[in-house]
């Protein structure tokens, strides 16, 4: 388990530790075939887990996506391919970097709306500035000064 | 009976707070010294009171009361003394009781060490301190009382967690806490503005250290964690964009933005109106995130509709606090006039900049904690936000701020010269240039480990560069750059090394691209090559401990046929909770780390393990050290120290230094 801050605050929903993710009996003999493997693995939830890839995770699940996963890269599939299966099969919940849709464009969009809104309100805030400090005087001033000067 | 006395305490607490809530603010407004008194004396006593709580439940698990319920669910008699104490905050109860006694700590503080603030402000603070710790205290006593007893006691407690027996418990959380909590009393001082209206340079002199000691605790507490998670759970990841990881990320992006923003109202009046509300913001985002990790909705939204009695006591604390700071920011935000102007490029304007950065940083932190939940309550579709989402979104705002960094320090306020700046940075920027080349020709692909390592270096350099140009400056000799070290204020030292300790950070993240692991089955005798290094296992033995059992694989690290380090990486299963607990064996070698872990063994006498070697990984958290140490710094600069501006007003010092 790697949620070790959550273990502290959660300690109840604890299950008994095992020890970790992937097991050497796994592994494919393909180095280049198990490279992306892994880095397949590391996109796809383990569902009973929280937060946790099925790579990092101890659960039977986790072992029996892995060994999924392992199975269509030896029938020759592609990453996509593998992909489109598993959410075929469990939804888009099976994956760690959530799809671009209707659903995700508020998720997705967040980070340059912020920055757009946040640019957009400093800009006026800017311009507001300089405005209400702009340099004209007013008759009063523009007496004070003409006072100032002769001086 | 210490016991009860403790339970007894907490009541009293309460009491004493809700007092202190009322008649301060009340005084305040009447311009009533005696009434307004009562504050500091109250708050000293609130935490006296909660102290002696906290010792009573740690009486309980020290001597092993089994007729406490707390101690049951958490220790064992055979556990070591270290972990009984530091199991008093290791489960819910006694972390909560962890968290109104740090509140109580910085209420005594500001009580003790704020003699020259205004006494309205001062009052004012308290009060809002004390409705903080109001609220949470009946939240204890309500919901969470550690002190509860059992009729029939048990023999034997049912341990802690093995995770959390740990030296990272006995530190992590009480760091965590400081930082989380600290961030309490910006929040009041924003609060007691707001009610006094009076929202000015001086006010923000007397939040900075405050601000600054938050954050550094922030700082530590975060990275603790995450090297207590890094070598505990046995496979050598150290940050995973957990929620609950995120929950304290999201305030010190926030503490983070409010320091660099606090400083431009600081030394300029502007910016009046944002300080404020990153203020709020700040201490709103611990409470989110207490409620996120105390109300189970983590878990899952319906566990926490099937037991919602703490979180929705969390939630009212919260809507009560966001939602009032807020309606009362709303009402005199208006009022606030303009502060100073400053031209886009200038030191205001980068400061401005960093505060877009960081709070879209922290938005998208916040939605991608949060959307998966909201999704699911409002249609129903489940999804997840993992770590691929964040490095998609997260980084890509971090890299301007990083270039952004050192040429902001060197822009002048009011107005800058960016090409002036850019100019002084050509140093940073060719040593930038030739530690990527450097990098690029030792470790070699992946590209991004080695262009960011290169960034790393820039910033590091840039950070120094504005430091060294005035301590160096015209051909000065050394005991003259010596001289001038000394007499610089401290405070630009702290952000020099502030931010080079980021890039720090930095240069040990772009390092993780060149790590080896292996995943394997090893029997004693074998030797596994591991990057620069051959691993030689040596034997497989069993080892007794207090209340663990352990299967431990002694090995020996050579380097050309050297030996260089010796680990012992075991598995510990611990009876009494019937789990285990991968022990990993770790070797600093260099500023890199030899990680191995082993899970098992196999029926013919191998031992399933895992090996890591992790060049430069230790700078991850060296950064953080180095962070905290500017932070210290800029907190120790005279100038800044509290009540330093009210002698200044007394007795106006002709020698004054000037303003950076």
């Amino acid at each position: 388990m790697r949620k070790l801050w959550l273990t502290l605050f959660l300690l109840g929903a604890l299950q008994p530790m095992p020890s970790f993710a992937v097991q050497p009996e796994e592994i494919l003999k393909d180095p280049v075939l198990e490279a992306r493997a892994r880095a397949l693995s590391a996109e796809l939830r383990c569902m009973v887990c929280q937060n946790e890839s099925i790579d990092e995770s101890n659960a039977p699940l986790a072992h029996d996506l892995r060994v999924l996963v392992r199975d269509h890269l030896k029938a020759g599939d592609s990453d996509a391919a593998i992909r489109q299966f598993l959410v075929a099969r469990y939804g888009d919940f099976i994956l760690l970097k959530p799809p671009f849709k209707a659903e995700t464009l508020l998720l997705w969009g967040t980070p340059l709306l912020v920055l757009f809104a946040g640019g957009i309100g400093i800009a006026f805030a800017a311009r507001r500035r300089s405005v209400s400090s702009s340099t004209v005087l007013n008759s009063e001033e523009q007496a004070r000064l003409a006072g100032l000067l002769k001086k | 009976m210490i016991v009860e006395t403790g339970h007894y305490a907490l009541v009293l607490a309460l009491a004493l707070a809700l007092v202190n809530s009322i008649v301060p603010v009340w005084g305040a407004r009447r311009q009533d010294l005696s009434l307004m008194a009562v504050a500091p004396a109250a708050a000293l006593m609130t935490f006296l009171l909660i102290g002696y709580a906290f010792f009573a439940l740690t009486y309980a698990h020290v001597v092993s009361d089994f007729s406490v319920l707390n101690v049951v669910e958490n220790s064992h008699s055979a556990k070591p003394l270290v972990y009984k104490i530091s199991g008093v905050w290791g489960n819910h109860e006694g972390s909560m009781l962890l968290w109104v006694l740090i509140l109580a700590i910085f209420g005594a503080a500001v009580a003790l060490f704020s003699r020259g603030m205004p006494d309205d402000l001062r009052a004012n603070v308290l009060a809002v301190q004390s409705w903080i710790g109001a609220a949470f205290l009946l939240f204890i006593l309500l919901t969470s009382n550690p002190f509860a007893r059992l009729a029939v006691p048990p023999a034997e407690g049912q341990d802690l967690n093995p995770l959390l027996q740990d030296p990272g418990l006995a530190i992590h959380p009480p760091l965590l806490y400081l930082g989380y909590v600290g961030l309490s009393i910006t929040f009041s001082f924003a609060a007691a503005a707001l009610i006094s209206g009076r929202i000015d340079a001086v006010w923000a002199r007397y939040v900075r250290p405050w601000t600054l000691i938050a954050w550094i605790f922030l700082t530590l507490g975060i990275a603790m964690g995450s090297y207590w998670a890094y070598y505990t759970l046995g496979w050598g990841g150290f940050w995973f964009w957990d929620p609950v990881e995120n929950a304290s990320l999201m305030p010190w992006l926030a503490a983070t933005a409010l320091l660099h923003c606090a400083a431009v109202m600081e030394k300029r009046e502007a910016l009046r109106i944002w300080t404020i509300f990153l203020a709020i913001l700040a201490f709103s985002l611990s409470l989110i995130g207490t409620f996120l990790v105390r109300s189970g909705v983590l878990t899952s939204v319906h566990a926490f509709a099937t037991d919602p009695q703490r979180g929705v006591f969390i939630l009212v604390i919260l809507i009560a606090f966001i939602g009032g700071s807020l309606a009362l920011f709303a009402l005199r935000a208006g009022e606030l006039k303009q502060g100073g102007i400053f031209a886009p490029v200038s030191r205001e304007g980068a400061l401005v900049l960093n505060n877009l950065l960081l709070t879209t940083a922290c938005a998208t932190v916040f939605v991608g904690t949060l959307y998966p939940l909201a999704l699911e309550a409002i249609t129903g579709e489940k999804i997840s936000v993992g770590a691929p989402f964040f490095n998609a979104t997260f980084i890509p705002l971090f890299l301007p701020l990083f270039i952004a960094m050192p040429a902001g320090q060197m822009l002048a306020w009011k107005r800058g010269d960016l090409l002036g700046a850019a100019q002084r940075l050509v140093i940073a920027l060719a040593c930038g240039l030739v530690a990527a080349l450097i990098f690029a020709a030792w470790q070699g692909a992946p590209w991004v480990s080695y262009c960011l390592a290169g960034l790393a270096v820039y910033v590091v350099v840039g950070s120094f560069t504005d430091v060294a140009t005035r301590v160096f400056g015209r051909g000065a000799s050394l005991s003259e750059a010596f001289r001038n070290a000394i007499g610089m204020p401290r405070s630009a030292w702290g952000t020099a090394f502030a931010h080079a300790g980021l890039a720090v950070t930095l240069l040990g993240l772009a390092a993780t691209g060149w790590g080896v692991d292996r995943v394997l089955t090893v029997k004693p005798g074998e030797t596994v090559n591991l990057g620069p290094y051959e691993v030689s296992v040596t034997g497989l033995v069993q080892k007794q401990g207090p209340n663990y059992n352990a299967l431990v694989t002694p090995a020996v690290i050579r380097s050309g046929g050297v030996e260089v380090a010796r680990i012992e990486p075991a598995n510990r299963f611990y009876p009494s909770r019937k789990m285990s607990r991968a022990e990993a064996g770790i070797a600093t070698l260099g500023f890199g780390q030899l990680y191995m872990s082993i899970s098992g063994t196999t029926p013919d006498g191998g031992i399933d393990a895992r090996l890591y070697w992790k060049p430069l990984v230790t700078l991850i958290w060296i950064g953080a050290l180095v962070m905290g140490f500017g932070g210290a710094l800029s907190l120790s600069d005279r100038r800044l120290r509290i009540g330093v501006a009210r002698r200044a007003r007394v007795s106006p010092v002709p020698n004054a230094q000037p303003a950076e």
